[in-house]
């Protein structure tokens, strides 16, 4: 049933919060490090074991799924709506050089990043990832 | 009559956000559409999201954006962390464990020079704007980390509030740029696979605004991109109020 993927995805969440809080703690910073990544990482190795078993979740089970992550992009609009944008704008010349410069130079490194690391990954794309 | 209506919204707050949203999805969708850019159509109803937040910030003085009018509050308990971790989460529904795997390490790599990057950055200008006390700086390297970064490193030092409302905005900065400029940039930068994607979120960091901008740009990256971007604001938490306050004390206190 639906309900099942929404349950599936609400154990991982809290599963995955539970592991980041105690890295949190375990840190000495309070907050939840990295519970989202966890929670994710949980849910890919959750549904790719049943897969690799040969036991795919129902369709109506991934169907809930599907219909949380299909709300994920109105989500994202109501954030952009809560947003403080006048603090942006109000932060004065630093807020916006500080900000600015770090994601357009962050931006800008990523193909180096990705070149950087991933030449192994494009002769395995092209062996059909049989290295991998 | 108002009333009555600011009434109904109030109390099925929810339900008033997703009609808010899907008449500003409508609307996106339809002027995308209309100028033949029906992909830019997520990227379109993010900045109509932002502006209608600058707008509401304007007019209330707030600084939760539409939240804070009355008729809309429900945004703020959808647009919240909840159900943004919630449906973030759910995305990583269909992702092949093979190509995490394979973008692990660029992603890890990324992470570590991405937060130690913007940190520079913004302690950098803060330095170059005159502001000279460690803290502060840290405090504002902290904010061009994430919105969050910046108030925990300000806490964590015992930095004045005006600095933190400044690393926070600086964090806004970041935050609403990337959302506004990734589909425009991802060509350039070859943002169009999971690695990459990888990479993207561990460089930029902000998790809403790595969301916010793969959504306009690709959906299917979201997961990837978030995977990574959820473990960055816990790194920079843990290194600017220590280590990175530590460096920055040692160069200029």
């Amino acid at each position: 049933m639906e309900i099942y993927g929404f349950g599936i995805v609400a154990i991982c969440m809290y599963i995955g919060s539970f592991i980041g809080m105690t890295l949190g703690k375990v840190l000495g910073i309070s907050g939840n490090v990295g519970g989202v990544g966890f929670a994710m990482l949980m849910l890919v190795v959750f549904t790719n074991y049943r897969e690799s078993k040969g036991k795919p979740l129902s369709e109506r089970t991934q169907n809930g799924i599907r219909l949380l992550s299909a709300l994920y992009i109105p989500i994202i609009v109501a954030m952009a709506a809560n947003q403080n944008v006048v603090a942006a704008f109000e932060g004065g010349a630093v807020a916006f050089l500080a900000g600015g410069v770090a994601t357009i130079g962050a931006i800008l490194l990523v193909p180096v990043i990705s070149k950087l690391t991933a030449g192994k990954n494009d002769v395995e794309k092209d062996l059909g990832g049989k290295r991998a | 009559m108002s009333g009555t209506i600011v009434s109904i919204f109030t109390k099925y707050a929810l339900v008033g956000a997703f009609l808010a949203v899907a008449v500003i999805m409508i609307i996106s969708y339809t002027f995308a559409s209309s100028i033949k850019q029906r992909r830019m159509g997520s990227a379109i109803a993010i900045v109509v999201g932002l502006a209608l937040s600058f707008v509401a910030g304007k007019y209330t003085g707030g600084s939760k954006g539409l939240s804070d009018v009355a008729l809309f509050s429900g945004i703020g308990l959808l647009g919240g962390g909840m159900m943004r971790d919630y449906a973030i989460i759910s995305t990583a529904f269909g992702v092949k464990f093979e190509n995490l795997k394979k973008a692990g390490l660029p992603g890890t790599v990324a992470l570590i020079i991405g937060v130690l990057f913007s940190f520079i950055v913004g302690s950098i200008f803060a330095f170059a704007l005159g502001y000279t006390d460690p803290v502060d700086v840290a405090t504002i390297g902290g904010g061009a980390v994430t919105f969050v970064v910046g108030p925990v490193t300000g806490g964590a030092l015992g930095a004045s509030s005006d600095v933190i409302a400044i690393s926070i905005a600086a964090g806004v900065v970041k935050s609403v740029l990337t959302m506004i400029i990734t589909p425009f940039i991802a060509p350039k930068v070859g943002l169009d696979n999971p690695t990459s994607a990888m990479v993207y979120g561990g460089m930029i960091g902000t998790t809403s605004g790595v969301a916010g901008g793969l959504a306009a740009t690709d959906e299917k990256l979201i997961p990837y991109g978030a995977m990574t971007a959820t473990f960055y604001t816990g790194l920079g938490s843990l290194f600017c109020p220590s280590l990175g306050f530590i460096l920055i004390r040692a160069l200029i206190g």
